[in-house]
């Protein structure tokens, strides 16, 4: 009856989001007096399955062969191994979304993804999800004995609390229906998905070649790049910078909006950043009635001093 | 070679969300309605391959009479056959149950869905279909290339891209890149006119089983005024963020 925590890595250390599972994961089994397991493909670091530790895992499997990539031996393996655990969460990455909807169908366990809510209650269990593109938040309800959570990025704060772990390495391996022939790591530091700061600029940047100040606006915050759809659709910058109703949804702390005017489709895909700044010329752009500090200005002065003043104000 | 694209029936992107019924359902007045974008990637990309390599494209959706118009438009496009499952669709499971049993009475090659729709963003149904169906899955797609037999794919991962070789048939559900915002297309006068006399044929649904139920609606919180800082003092917006906000 246990609950089981998906633990994703990247490069041999788990993502930030990974850790927010954890601590989601860890509130709901305490609430159902439940332990916490987790499990993990693909080579990760000793010290990282002991870190998991710090948030009350109390028992990892770690299958160090098996490519996360393949859904199907994945999900074979989570439904023989814990096929007794009676709920099963996952961050809403691209990934898990393969992996969980197949599941889904094996465990016949209701799926909910997007998940932005703690548990409002247990049984039946209830949660708020994102739907409409972040236009609207939706209580669902589960119909089944078994559930699947998803939940979404930077919408859960981490939270020690800490356990003895059992550490478990199977190093079986499995052939797969996908052959994979290459993988391309993104040059971005940070990925979008978990950027708690994100510099995000617009049309009114005039072209591609003025981007130099919003990467280096980025890189003294710590901050990923984004961009919106006209942007991307001329090729300025690439699609997977993209924000927005058909691009990435996206929720940091910190969301700077330079040149952009603020389209509703574009609003659907930040509104839950927990603060937005925007910088704008028009001072009629939409976008300022979604910011929480808004300046009219011309970007590529404002910029600048920005840039000045966070250099000043960190020496 | 047949494919099927999967299409869903979703308000525009520039509509305002309401709801009725005392928060507990969309509120359809008023709001147009489009095939979900990302599926319309998959749309036109059916519609390069079968150019390109010749193959037979049918649209599918699940819902009642009123999304309709969304298959004669993809007829319009260039898909030679459109299918409705005559159910209106409560969440992921009963649409996968449908799409997928409908699958395996009729074969297809590749099955192309959107990567989520912008409505209910469930990102569930292209997952579960492979998986009742026992097929390969290729999650955010963004390119598709197909070499005899076999499918070369590029996907988007969490950090980065895949490129993957598989065999067909398989589900693919894709996003922006399988084809590009250009290369969208608009049903033209001939396709209209030839649209009318395709087949759109009804199938009555097989299993109503829900795995979850949606209860309630609520809109995000609005955010409080905007604070206006001038352009001439920027030091105080770094004091905001630090001090008031305390984000950077």
């Amino acid at each position: 009856m246990s609950v089981l925590v998906y633990t994703e890595s990247w490069n041999n250390v788990f993502r930030k989001n990974t850790y927010e599972t954890v601590s989601y994961a860890k509130t709901i089994s305490n609430e159902l007096s439940e332990e916490l397991n987790a499990i993990s493909f693909g080579e990760v670091d000793r010290l990282e399955l002991e870190k998991l530790s710090t948030y009350g895992v109390t028992k990892v499997y770690s299958f160090t062969k098996i490519n996360k990539g393949d859904s199907q031996t994945v999900t074979s393996i989570i439904e023989n191994e814990f096929s007794n655990s009676k709920l099963f969460i996952f961050s809403n990455t691209y990934t898990s979304k393969m992996i969980t909807s197949r599941l889904s169908i094996r465990l016949k366990a209701a799926l909910i993804t997007n998940v932005v809510s703690t548990v409002n209650s247990i049984d039946p269990l209830t949660v708020k999800r994102q739907s409409f593109s972040s236009k609207a938040i939706e209580k669902v309800t589960a119909k089944t004995n078994k559930v699947i959570l998803s939940i979404a990025p930077n919408s859960y704060q981490l939270i020690e609390n800490k356990s003895n772990i059992e550490i478990k390495i199977f190093d079986i391996e499995k052939g797969s229906d996908l052959n994979i022939l290459s993988q391309e790591n993104s040059t971005d530091k940070i990925s979008l998905s978990e950027a708690e700061i994100i510099v995000s600029a617009g049309r009114g940047l005039k072209g591609p070649e003025n981007w130099g100040m919003i990467e280096e606006l980025a890189s003294l915050l710590n901050a990923a790049t984004a961009c919106s759809k006209p942007v991307s659709d001329i090729g300025w910058r690439p699609h997977s910078e993209h924000v927005g109703q058909t691009g990435k949804a996206v929720s940091p702390n910190l969301y700077i909006a330079i040149g952009i005017s603020g389209a509703i489709q574009h609003l659907a895909g930040v509104n839950s950043s927990k603060n937005i700044v925007v910088i704008n010329t028009d001072s009629e752009a939409p976008f300022f009635k979604a910011a929480n500090y808004g300046v009219v200005g011309d970007a590529f002065e404002v910029i600048p001093k920005m840039i000045e003043e966070i250099k000043k104000s960190s020496l | 070679m047949k494919i099927l694209i999967c299409l869903s029936c979703v308000p525009d992107t520039t509509s305002k969300i309401n709801f009725t019924d005392d928060d507990s359902k969309f509120d359809k007045s008023g709001i147009q309605f489009i095939i979900n974008p990302y599926d319309e990637f998959g749309l036109t990309k059916a519609m390069m391959l079968k150019e390109t390599n010749g193959c037979e494209i049918t649209a599918i959706t699940v819902g009642d009479v009123s999304v309709e118009p969304i298959l004669r438009k993809a007829l319009a496009i260039g898909a030679d056959k459109a299918v409705r499952i005559n159910h209106d669709p409560k969440d992921s499971y009963s649409t996968a149950v449908e799409i997928a049993s409908y699958i395996k009475n009729n074969s297809f090659d590749i099955i192309i869905t959107g990567r989520e729709s912008i409505d209910y963003n469930g990102c569930a149904v292209p997952g579960m279909i492979s998986e009742i169906l026992n097929l390969p899955f290729v999650n955010a797609c963004i390119n598709l290339e197909i070499n005899d037999n076999s499918i070369k794919m590029i996907r988007e991962i969490d950090g980065g891209k895949e490129t993957i070789q598989a065999q067909m048939p398989i589900v693919v559900a894709g996003q922006k890149g399988l084809v590009e915002e250009s290369d969208l297309r608009i049903p033209n006068m001939r396709g209209i006119m030839q649209a009318r006399n395709k087949p759109l044929n009804i199938v009555e649904p097989i299993n109503t089983t829900v795995f979850t139920q949606s209860i309630k609606f609520e809109k995000p919180k609005e955010k409080e005024e905007c604070k206006l800082i001038d352009a001439g003092n920027i030091t105080e917006l770094i004091n905001l963020l630090k001090n008031e906000a305390k984000v950077i």
